[in-house]
């Protein structure tokens, strides 16, 4: 019996080595599997309880001045569009946000990005004018400052705070989904 | 007379492009830590989208109000997660990318160690 624990240990001591790396590249193996599996592709947060960001652009039509404190005021329900004239999936979405304007439950405001002024107001000729106000994102600087990184975009705004965030063109579905979050 | 004025010229322009210069190293090391959210693959500063394009801007002015380096990642980190930084903090979801090098270095360590003293 103590013969066979000596001729174990010694056994043992020589295995150490290879076991100990067997086991060190399994872990690594597990972790680096495991990795494979995660998305590498940036999925924003889309319940963002988030305060909207201050900001200082200009109105659309006008060209004046105007504060974000005086576009969005509390106790009422916002959505914002971040359009352009020259986003292809903007004109597929036009349509809804121009039923979801007519059903009156929500004023829509436009972020007109990066956009040339003249496309835009002919883009609103073309299909309609769903905004209440409008105002400019020449440089994109704004966009960002909503964590929003690309067109369209959409948010939904309660008292100051992003509800939800919609990012791509919105659909029927989204829009169904939208007048049942506000009623 | 003209010797002068040349050297007063330099000594004035001197240290403003230094400065600038400066201001553009940072800009660069900032973006090229921050990942181009809509083109794989590529930081901000060697893409030339309209969101890289954006972002450098607004990079930019954050040095300009005075920002530092930490605050810059800080604000891109609120806005869009921890994603868009190349080189993310040690939190609970990355302990062990930091962690594991450390782990290797020390097993592998202690292997060799002991080979060693198995030599003997």
């Amino acid at each position: 019996m103590g013969a066979l624990l000596v001729f174990y240990k010694k056994n043992m001591k020589n295995k150490i080595l290879p076991f100990s790396i067997i086991i060190i590249f399994g872990i690594i193996f597990f972790i680096f599997y495991k990795g494979l599996e995660d998305s590498k592709i940036y999925i924003p947060d889309f319940n963002t309880k988030k305060e909207i960001p201050v900001f200082n652009t200009k109105e659309f039509f006008s060209g004046e001045n105007v504060k974000s404190s005086s576009i969005f005021e509390l106790d009422k329900v916002y959505l914002l569009n971040i359009w352009s004239s020259w986003c292809v999936p903007c004109r597929q979405e036009h349509p809804f946000l121009m039923n979801l304007n007519l059903e009156n439950k929500l004023n829509i405001i436009g972020m007109n990005y990066k956009d040339n002024l003249k496309n835009a107001e002919n883009f609103l000729k073309e299909l309609g004018n769903p905004y209440k106000e409008i105002f400019i994102d020449l440089d994109g600087t704004i966009a960002i400052d909503w964590g929003a990184y690309g067109v369209p975009e959409s948010f939904l705004i309660y008292n100051n705070v992003i509800i939800k965030k919609y990012i791509g063109p919105l659909n029927q579905e989204l829009v169904d989904e939208i007048n049942l979050l506000i009623k | 007379m003209k010797f002068l004025k040349f050297f007063l010229i330099v000594i004035i322009l001197f240290p403003l492009s230094s400065v600038n210069a400066e201001e553009n190293d940072k800009r660069n090391k900032i973006t090229k830590n921050l990942r181009c959210l809509i083109c794989q693959g590529q930081s901000v500063y060697d893409s030339d989208s309209e969101f890289a394009n954006s972002l450098k801007i607004v990079v930019d002015k954050k040095l300009q109000e005075g920002f530092s380096e930490d605050q810059i990642y800080e604000y891109f980190k609120t806005k869009y997660g921890e994603w868009i930084l190349y080189d993310p903090g040690l939190n609970k979801n990355t302990y062990i990318l930091w962690l594991l090098p450390i782990l290797i270095f020390l097993i592998g360590g202690a292997i060799i160690y002991k080979s060693f003293i198995n030599r003997k």
